[in-house]
């Protein structure tokens, strides 16, 4: 055993153990760092005391506070409850057609309402409903099936084209590339391009195309129809794009959105809430 | 006994041709390929040696050097790699247009992601760990590193393991555990290298010349040992087929969850801790010239660290399936931990007591503070971050992100580049790295990156905390998650270039390693002839 070394530099004594020139200095374990261990490990006892910490042979403790996460969500959950309880058995109540926008419980629909919208439909509609390819935009006042408050519920409480709910809402363009050849596709999307614009000639090939195939759910006119859930083609907006390849995809190919049906998945005020929601966007009718 | 390396060679070149004719899915095609390529090449090498006169024995009275000099060129390289990927998927995550069409789905977030933790963590650290725990345990044991040439077994099978498990990401086979994600096979094999690994290291401590094991040992051996046992357990699974890589975990559940995160956790604090703290038990005291402060300090800290991390893991499982009792525990061991970390951090600055002033002229010395400072912020951040309350608003944000990578880059990164400036010159007999400017260079580059880096995640996790959590008077939700999304990207913008900054200063230690390394031969290294006896 080597004699301890005392170091000049700090007047400390070495342990007297060498490994490739590395020495130790025999200080003691600083006060401070050995209380706060202390503290720490005191605070330790004392917290499992308090909580729910130690595992027994059957259960844990569950400590002097009777604290638990899940009673706690619990608790706070029915505390919104409580406090929601009164507007809605009233928003169950409501003639929804009726409801004033200045009403208390409007107000109180549209913040519920906006809450769901952002939590179960802005994935597709976007945080701000303003939509996105393939998913309507809910700010507009153009809508493929209603934009009263009962028929936005409709859609909300069927959802569209899928396959849990049979009375969803439902429509299928036929796939005209099966039906047109490929030139008479093009001549429909010219078509249907003036149409949009509003200047389409009512005497062209296009348009005696468009009255034998087309007519029949958009209209002649081209306006749509919210029965079969048919869009408008004579106005601006699209909902898959509006130029020249989009159209051609869409008429050759046909297009099948899908909306869950949304009943089966919230409850019957939250359904409401977010149709008064959707419906005060600025589109509702 | 080259005949039974035939033998074997033959075999494996044969079972994984079997297995690339078979093979269920892309990536064990192509790792089945891969590896009957490499057999096939050794077994044609072994052939030609046979009947070859036998190499000279190396000198036994030299350190094995040979295996520290390639690790730490492969720790250059897969930091570089790992940097290189980290920088781009936080690009990807401000902008998305960078998940390219054309390179898809090789190249999307989602597997790309794993690559960079795997190569930072497990390719640069670990390379990093091998190479400085070979170099430390022979000059602290004062022997040769035992088994022979079983460390270039744990090295190139290391490195076989890493290409395995990044190659394997971007083909899609991953069992989704963060941090464990090779699968079956992998796993299998690395299991094979990390108990060689073992073997080596603890067979030249036990011929060891010296009295007492030095401290740095034991952290060495502590990681060693603990990533062997949290390895094999986390990766329990049974394969779907021998010849996929698909496997299923025989845990289930929570307890699956509990498993997944006493390895997650532990791999924090056996790999990145505890290991790297064997680091610095030898390369502090040595840069600096002085004796370590306290013995008392290491021996108290080390046992109350190594028995308190290991139940710490539940603090990642805060709010979830997991009963109250084993998150409580988990929080209030993590808080005990508290202390225990920052020894490590008190031992190492305190060493410089009386090299204080080395700090103005010696950058590798500041890289060696700069990292302690860096792990006492983590270790301090990562207790409070376990606290419940606490844990409610940080969980699942960017403030996790930004904890891990001040610890990641500030005392993983900063005290790894320091071991290699110190241990490239000695290594190809040099005097001192080619520039010590460049040393400089780096050291500024990579602190202003982590500073960008910590401060745009602790901002940007604690505002999207806020708005999860953020309800009406009538309790509703106020913000979608797309709103905290899009409010990030100022943030996420920050955080690309801070990781730009940290890529580049590596890119300057690379330049300068090159020049130091060119035209020099590899320094042979004696072992001290006089054995102290004591």
């Amino acid at each position: 055993m080597r004699e301890p070394d005392r170091d000049e530099t700090t007047g400390v004594d070495t342990t007297g153990h060498s490994w490739d020139g590395i020495t130790e200095l025999n200080n003691p374990l600083p006060r401070w760092w050995l209380w706060t261990l202390y503290l720490t490990i005191i605070w330790g006892v004392g917290y499992t005391i308090a909580y729910p910490a130690w595992p027994m042979i059957s259960g844990a403790t569950t400590g002097l506070l009777g604290y638990s996460t899940r009673a706690a969500v619990v608790e706070d959950i029915a505390q919104h409850k409580a406090q929601n309880e009164g507007l809605v058995r009233e928003l169950l109540a409501a003639d929804l057609d009726t409801l004033a926008p200045t009403e208390d419980l409007h107000r109180y629909a549209v913040a519920r309402g906006g809450s769901v919208f952002r939590a179960q439909c802005s994935q597709c509609h976007g945080s701000g409903a303003a939509g996105a390819k393939g998913y309507p935009n809910l700010l507009d006042d153009d809508w493929l099936w209603g934009g009263d408050l009962n028929a936005i519920r409709y859609s909300i409480n069927h959802g569209i084209r899928n396959e849990t709910d049979e009375d969803a809402r439902y429509s299928q363009m036929p796939a005209f590339g099966d039906i047109l050849k490929a030139g008479e596709i093009d001549t429909l999307v010219g078509y249907v391009t003036q149409l949009s614009q509003g200047d389409a000639a009512s005497d062209s090939t296009g348009a005696t195309l468009f009255a034998d195939n087309c007519a029949s759910c958009h209209g002649d006119a081209g306006l749509g129809d919210r029965e079969q859930g048919a869009p408008n083609l004579a106005d601006a907006i699209w909902l898959y794009g509006g130029d020249a390849d989009s159209l051609t995809q869409t008429i050759t190919k046909a297009r099948y959105g899908v909306m869950p049906a949304w009943g089966q998945r919230l409850s019957e005020e939250d359904v409401r809430a977010v149709s008064i929601y959707v419906h005060s966007l600025g589109g509702g009718e | 006994m080259n005949y039974v390396k035939l033998v074997l060679l033959g075999l494996v070149t044969l079972i994984a041709a079997m297995g690339a004719n078979y093979a269920r899915d892309l990536a064990y095609q192509v790792h089945a390929l891969l590896i009957t390529a490499i057999a096939f090449g050794m077994f044609i090498w072994v052939l030609r040696q046979i009947d070859e006169p036998q190499p000279a024995v190396p000198p036994q009275n030299t350190y094995f050097d040979g295996v520290v000099r390639a690790g730490v060129i492969a720790t250059a390289f897969w930091g570089m790699a790992g940097f290189l990927v980290g920088t781009f998927i936080a690009f990807q995550l401000a902008f998305p247009e960078l998940n390219f069409d054309w390179g898809q789905p090789f190249t999307n977030f989602g597997r790309l992601r794993p690559l960079h933790t795997s190569a930072v963590i497990f390719a640069f650290g670990g390379n990093a760990l091998i190479a400085t725990s070979f170099y430390v345990v022979q000059r602290t044991s004062g022997v040769r590193l035992w088994g022979g040439n079983a460390a270039w077994f744990v090295f190139w099978g290391y490195q076989l393991f890493i290409v395995l498990a990044a190659t394997g990401y971007l083909l899609g086979a991953t069992q989704s555990k963060e941090y464990a994600e090779p699968e079956w096979y992998v796993d299998i094999w690395l299991t094979i290298v990390w108990l060689s690994y073992l073997a080596v290291y603890l067979g030249t401590i036990v011929r060891r010349k010296e009295r007492h094991i030095y401290v740095a040992n034991w952290f060495y051996l502590s990681f060693i040992i603990t990533v062997a046992m949290l390895h094999v357990i986390n990766n329990m699974s049974i394969p779907v087929s021998f010849w996929g890589s698909k496997s299923v975990q025989v845990f289930s559940g929570v307890q699956d969850a509990m498993t997944q995160w006493w390895y997650g956790h532990n791999a924090v604090g056996f790999f990145l801790t505890a290991g790297f703290l064997g680091m610095m038990y030898y390369f502090v005291p040595k840069q600096a010239g002085r004796p370590v402060y306290s013995y008392k300090l290491s021996i108290i800290h080390f046992w109350a660290l190594i028995f308190l991390y290991i139940w710490a893991g539940p603090h990642h499982l805060h709010y979830t399936a997991l009963p109250d009792w084993a998150s409580t525990l988990g929080m209030v061991f993590s808080i005990i931990l508290w202390m225990p970390s920052w020894g490590g951090m008190i031992n190492g600055l305190m060493t410089l007591q009386g090299a204080w002033d080395k700090l103005r002229t010696d950058p590798i010395l500041r890289m060696f503070v700069l990292s302690l400072g860096f792990y006492g912020m983590s270790t301090f951040e990562g207790p409070m971050m376990s606290i419940r309350a606490v844990n409610s608003l940080s969980h699942y944000t960017d403030w996790t992100i930004g904890h891990v990578h001040s610890g990641a880059l500030g005392w993983n990164g900063m005290i790894t580049f320091a071991c290699i400036y110190f241990l490239t010159p000695k290594l190809w007999g040099r005097k001192q790295m080619h520039s010590m400017a460049a040393i400089n260079w780096h050291f500024w580059l990579a602190t202003l990156g982590i500073v960008l880096y910590a401060a745009s995640m602790w901002v940007t996790g604690i505002m999207e905390g806020l708005m999860w959590r953020e309800v009406d008077d009538q309790g509703f939700l106020v913000n979608s998650f797309a709103d905290t999304v899009s409010a990030k990207f100022p943030m996420y913008v920050v955080r690309g270039l801070g990781g730009v900054l940290f890529l580049g200063g590596a890119g300057i230690m690379c330049w300068n390693m090159w020049m130091t390394i060119r035209g020099a031969s590899p320094a042979t290294a004696t072992l001290p002839h006089a054995t102290p006896a004591e």
